[in-house]
């Protein structure tokens, strides 16, 4: 099943492929079918397994030898977290399909099988339990990425692309030398040389390396997940690479390659290295804070509509980053929800943007009225305004949306680690409120001088356009009121992968941050806080405080 | 006849080839760096002569032999080049053909 | 009703919806009806869960209604449950009630407008979101409700976005509210994980066995944070003067019915927190008496009558904050309700006024053009409602609601020994009456009955609230020995520490008197002291007094310019540098190895040769 999800969207790009060769409204058909049939795939799988993806089990998949001297295999499964993941996926690819229906007038065939062998290498990524095949994927969906930004991109697209290749192509090769680590001492501890995810995994409790060799493979696997997630210094490349892609590539981009890095951190990085990532976990919050903070205030000042949402992506990530590494159950289900719903509101945020464009003929902010002839755009376009205001609103976290779910539960979870991140971090809602509502306000509620006697007819969304926009909205809204169901499926894993205090083992604990202490990993978050770092609440409040023992 | 000491056969060798790569080095004319190429492959023929006789075996007659097969390609090859080479620049010193330059 | 009354919230945010969908295809008189009539049968629901509610007076027992799981992970779980009790039912049948009669007043004042439909959608949400916040029972839901009144408070004072500044204030207003936000979400933080859970009640009662330690004080000044940013209070209260961009039901819905109260009940609601800290307690009084004071001295020297409301408003709510720090808090509601009654009315009539004479607010002009007959003439029930209004706000003795809830403030502050909180208690009455009875004579006095006549349509839609709420204004103070011991059947009580005597027990009563006195004195038109006023005016620091004592100033300075500045020196993102400098780096080493590239054959055999000879003497020697 599953890997007949990955197989329809790889012929589907084939066949599209060819089918834009007859008439470019084929290509978007066929990606249109394609996508309907993973989606199909998808349901049936769910439907099936829902008691055991309820429990937090694997759905086991197809497994086959591909190079088995050295112990590889495609072996595709899936759990709970996969399945939610790979949802987005289906239903961003679908939104990326529509949002270029007008836009991609070149090469449409060629774009359509582009977009459906990133959408195959993406789905790859997730359901991927070998890690020679998920690196296989991961490089995968690269390639027709570049191609996506650097043939039908904006004025840098060259610049843009190349940067993007570099920046993900150098740090994947930092995760491969990782992973091929870990092979080999796996390999020469147990005389069992395999990539297979799952035997790796059970064999940790034999470590095979030592806690110096663990610490820097897993800053192999960290470099490459948060140069894709993108974090704090390594987040250069991200507005370029947005601002420049076209309409689909940005959503594509925003709402799913960003969520792989996020997804090796959960699903890699903290169980195969949990000693490592409870050491390094300090690092981390900081540098999740420094992006929630630097990637808001850098929205904050930007006048193209693209690079200013591409720059909240930074913000948001840095919440993803606090959630994963506050290392409870409350803060990373907060950080799955975030990933879930900026995926929906940052792809809607890039689909409006790039229709606005699109009508208006420029991303400069202050310029969009003069294609009203002066006229805010809401007065000519209230629709559209409507929908970017909504999403707009979802991006500062506003409770309702499931953006405030993600970041309150992140934060949350991470006051339990450590109030100070908590604490700072939430300053970035106050920075969000501020970029979000000068973005309404540039884009939709300041006119302009009238210029010329008549202007461009501005048309506001047609039918197409806001079906996909109503569709959305109800997505982010039950995200924000009845998250319940999404947590349900992945919660059991996320509590699974979160590393139990044991292994973290005591003793160990200093050394390798300077002058910072670890995260104590806990699974019931009320009970282990406060005992936690020595930069905890003392640090904060001072000794004058008393606190109650533990409650 | 006395036989030549392998000294001084190769130091007629060594002597060649670096009359043949001076010939490379400050002839402009390509036919005239093919012929010293021609020079540089026949010193290391000599050389490899000099010494399978020195150890009595044929594998340095076998290496002159291949030696010779390589230099007839080249000259073939080279003169087609040449002849190229004219066509395009109506000229033949090398240092017209430098748009490989960095 | 039990099982039905979380239809009071749901109805007005059915409204907004079927309102935002479809109203753009609706006709002004469907807008009406759906936008009127949604709040009315809210109201309606509110009504009968009272009835209900009251019948069964003597238990106590709250209604409690769970709606669904929202959220639940490991360690804290999360529902969406509405809890109906005195002191929410007090407050939503107070929001609904007046929030009815400014929606149809709103059918009038906003008649015409090319987004009609809108505005009621936005004022539905508003509505609706402040009834979430009232009723509900779960700390996270009265923060969506929260959020909810300040997304709906931008949205509705940017309502006119043709105009720049109205959106500027629009989007000041939502950025100060969210930073107490901010601090009312870390207090939330502490709570979920020091109690292990967000619903209201059962917090309440586990902080209550950590009486010892510091943590109380700690939630308690972070939810203080989030209260004062909603009501305006120091130092977040800036962006309520120029809140008054929006049309003027917008004014009166923030000023009475729902937003800047949204601190006052949130404090009323966590009463656990505060009773247990001390600290928090004196730290709200002292918010509440500098608010007070301030505001009503700002008040002074508005010449736009629409400012003067809001700066009266700030002090008034510094009086309820005031109260619920002396320990006087069904004194604070019982003023929230009289509040909310004679400030409604106060906004709506000056609305009639500001209409009347096309958008004037300076009350100098609105004078000038009331004397030449430049305008429409103003309805009397204006002059009559704004006189109501402002003897209400003056707290004028006996006749009026405000007198009796304010003296109860004021007194309780003296018996629970806050000396100089009474004091400027006091002082605050006294400005109270000269700031309100200033613009009243400015406007009106001497201006003769003969301007006074009703112009317009739908006459019904001003008279009615006008009417009902002048009635309330008066009225509402007597049931205050019922409603007293019925919200102190949630909110606790504070034993007096010092007896009163009679010269406190008059000064209250006495001292706006003696305020509107000095207001008829200078700015009557027949008025003696004119040397006063024109010392008073051409004050120094009148203009500093004019502008809010010049916070907005202050933190333009300390926050927003080095805000811009940050963003402008990260505009083009400095970290970028580090890989560019990689870049070219490269690039330089790429000019270094390509400058030797000649394309010269020859160049390339003598290189050949030389690092063969090298090789081979290096291979010989070594």
């Amino acid at each position: 099943m599953l890997a007949l999800l990955i197989a329809a969207l790889l012929a589907g790009g084939l066949l599209a492929w060819m089918a834009g060769r007859v008439k470019p409204l084929y290509a978007r058909l066929v990606s249109l079918a394609s996508l309907a049939a993973a989606a199909a795939l998808w349901a049936v799988t769910f439907a099936l397994n829902i008691s055991s993806l309820g429990k937090g089990q694997f759905i086991s998949g197809f497994k086959a030898a591909w190079i088995p001297q050295i112990g590889v295999n495609i072996h595709f499964a899936a759990d709970g977290l996969s399945m939610a993941f790979v949802a987005l996926t289906i239903v961003l690819g679908v939104v990326a399909v529509f949002s270029s229906w007008s836009e991609i007038e070149e090469r449409t065939g060629f774009f359509h099988f582009n977009l459906m062998w990133v959408l195959a290498g993406v789905a790859g990524v997730f359901l991927s339990f070998d890690m020679f095949l998920f690196y296989f994927f991961w490089e995968m969906m690269l390639i027709p990425m570049y191609f996506l930004i650097a043939v039908w991109g904006h004025e840098k697209k060259t610049y843009a692309s190349i940067k993007f290749f570099i920046f993900t192509q150098a740090s994947g090769l930092l995760m491969l030398m990782s992973i091929l680590a870990l092979f080999y001492f796996h390999g020469r501890a147990t005389g069992n040389f395999t990539f297979d995810y799952f035997t790796l995994l059970a064999d940790k409790a034999k470590p095979y390396f030592g806690a110096g060799t663990a610490f820097i493979v897993m800053l192999g696997f960290f470099t490459a997940f948060a140069v894709k997630l993108p974090a704090f210094p390594f987040h250069s490349w991200l507005p370029d690479a947005h601002t420049e892609a076209p309409t689909a590539g940005s959503i594509v981009l925003a709402g799913l390659l960003l969520k792989t890095g996020g997804y090796g951190l959960i699903r890699f990085v903290l169980p195969f290295f949990p000693d490592a990532s409870a050491r390094f976990a300090p690092v981390a919050l900081a540098l999740g804070v420094a992006g929630v903070l630097y990637g808001a205030v850098l929205a904050f000042a930007q006048q193209d509509l693209k690079r200013l949402i591409a720059d909240t992506s930074i913000s948001h990530m840095g919440f993803v980053l606090i959630g994963i590494y506050a290392l409870n159950p409350v803060a990373l289900n907060g950080a799955f929800i975030e990933m879930i719903a900026h995926g929906i509101s940052t792809g809607m945020l890039f689909f409006i943007a790039g229709t606005l464009a699109g009508r208006v003929g420029t991303r400069d902010m202050s310029r969009m009225s003069k294609a009203a002839n002066g006229l805010p755009l809401w007065s000519v376009m209230p629709r559209l305004g409507s929908v970017g205001i909504i999403f707009a609103l979802a991006s500062m976290g506003l409770p309702g949306t499931g953006n405030f779910v993600g970041e309150f539960l992140a934060l949350l979870g991470a006051f339990a680690s450590s109030p100070v991140i908590a604490i700072t971090g939430s300053l970035g809602l106050i920075a969000a409120t501020a970029y979000s509502l000068r973005m309404i306000r540039k884009a939709f509620f300041e006119g302009s001088k009238p210029t010329e006697p008549a202007g461009v007819r501005i048309t506001d969304f047609n039918a197409r356009e806001a079906a996909v926009s109503a569709v959305m909205i109800l997505a982010i809204v039950w995200l924000g009121v009845y998250p319940q169901p999404v947590i349900n499926t992945a919660g059991p894993v996320l509590a699974r992968l979160i590393p139990t205090s044991a292994s973290a083992a005591p003793g160990r604990q200093a050394g390798y941050i300077p002058g910072g202490g670890a995260v104590q990993p806990c699974h019931n978050f009320t009970k282990c806080s406060l005992k936690t770092t020595p930069s905890g609440f003392a640090a904060v409040f001072g000794k004058g405080t008393k606190w109650a023992p533990g409650n | 006849m006395a036989p030549v000491s392998i000294d001084n056969g190769l130091m007629v060798a060594w002597a060649l080839f670096v009359l043949g790569f001076i010939g490379v080095l400050v002839r402009r004319d390509l036919v005239f760096v093919l012929m010293s190429i021609e020079v540089m492959l026949n010193a290391a023929g000599l050389a490899f002569i000099l010494a399978g006789a020195k150890w009595g075996k044929p594998d340095g007659q076998v290496m002159f032999i291949f030696i010779l097969a390589t230099a007839a390609a080249e000259v073939a090859l080279g003169l087609g080049l040449v002849l190229r080479f004219h066509h395009k620049f109506k000229t033949l010193d090398t240092d017209a053909a430098s748009k490989m330059r960095g | 009703m039990e099982n039905l009354f979380f239809l009071i919230p749901a109805l007005p945010i059915l409204g907004f919806i079927a309102l935002a969908l479809f109203g753009r295809r609706m006709s002004a008189g469907a807008i009406r009806t759906m936008g009127v009539g949604s709040i009315g049968f809210s109201l309606l629901c509110a009504l009968a869960s009272a009835g209900q509610f009251l019948n069964a007076f003597q238990a106590g027992r709250p209604w409690v209604q769970t709606l669904w799981q929202w959220f639940a992970v490991p360690g804290l779980a999360v529902s969406v449950s509405l809890k109906l009790d005195s002191l929410s039912l007090i407050m939503a049948l107070v929001v609904v009630f007046v929030s009815f009669l400014i929606h149809v007043y709103s059918a009038w004042y906003m008649d015409g407008d090319e987004e009609y439909g809108r505005f009621f959608a936005w004022m539905n949400l508003f509505t609706g979101a402040m009834l979430t916040l009232v009723l509900a029972g779960d700390i996270l839901l009265l923060y969506l409700g929260w959020e909810g009144v300040g997304l709906c408070s931008y949205l509705l004072i940017g309502f006119w976005y043709k105009e720049p500044a109205n959106a500027r204030a629009a989007i000041k207003a939502f950025i100060v509210t969210r930073v107490g936000d901010t601090a009312f979400l870390i207090g939330l933080f502490l709570i979920a994980l020091k109690t292990g859970t967000l619903d209201i009640a059962q917090a309440s009662t586990s902080i209550g066995a950590m009486k010892a330690s510091g943590l109380p004080t700690l939630i308690a000044m972070l939810l203080l944070g989030g209260a004062v940013g909603k009501s305006a209070q120091l130092p977040l209260q800036t962006w309520l003067p120029d809140a008054m961009a929006g049309p003027t039901p917008v004014s009166a819905l923030i000023h009475a019915a729902t937003m800047v109260t949204a601190g006052v009940y949130l404090i009323a609601r966590m009463n656990a927190f505060f009773v247990l800290s001390p600290v928090a307690m004196e730290a709200v009084a002292a918010i509440g008496a500098l608010t007070l004071f301030l505001a009503a001295v700002s008040a002074l020297f508005q010449t736009d009558i629409k400012r003067m409301l809001a700066y009266s408003t700030m002090s008034q709510i510094g009086y309820m904050f005031l109260g619920l720090g002396v320990g006087a808090w069904s004194a604070s509601l019982f003023h929230f309700m009289t509040h909310a009654f004679f400030k409604a009315l106060l906004f709506m009539s000056a609305g009639v006024i500001i209409k009347a004479m096309h958008e004037e607010h300076d009350i100098f002009k609105i004078r000038k053009k009331l004397l030449s007959g430049t305008a429409f003439p103003v309805p009397p029930i204006a002059f009559w409602s704004f006189l109501t209004g402002g003897a209400a706000l003056a707290a004028l003795p006996f006749i009026t609601s405000g007198a009796y809830s304010k003296d109860m403030i004021i007194s309780g502050a003296w018996t629970s020994g806050h000396v100089w909180v009474w004091a400027l208690a006091l002082a605050g009455s006294f400005l109270t009456g000269l700031y309100t009875f200033r613009v009243f004579f400015t406007v009106f006095a001497g201006t003769g009955q003969s301007v006074y006549s009703f112009g317009g349509k739908r006459n019904l839609l001003v008279l009615i609230p006008l009417a009902v709420l002048s009635v309330f204004s008066v009225v509402a103070g007597y049931i205050k020995s019922n409603i007293i011991p019925f919200l102190g059947m949630v909110l606790p009580a504070v034993a007096p520490v010092k007896g009163e005597p009679f010269i406190v027990y008059i000064a209250p009563m006495l001292l706006p008197l003696i305020g509107i006195a000095l207001a008829w004195l200078l700015y009557s038109p027949r008025a003696k002291a004119t040397a006063l006023k024109a010392w008073a005016e051409a004050a120094p620091l009148s203009g500093f007094f004019l502008r809010g004592w010049d916070f907005d100033r202050l933190y333009d300075f300390l926050i927003i310019r080095p805000y811009k500045f940050a963003g402008r020196l990260i505009q083009t993102d400095p970290v970028d540098l580090i890989y560019s400098l990689i870049a070219v780096i490269s690039g330089l080493f790429h000019f270094v190895l390509g400058t030797s590239q000649t394309g010269k054959i020859r160049l390339y055999a003598a290189l050949i040769g030389i690092g063969t000879a090298i090789i081979i003497t290096w291979a010989v020697l070594f």
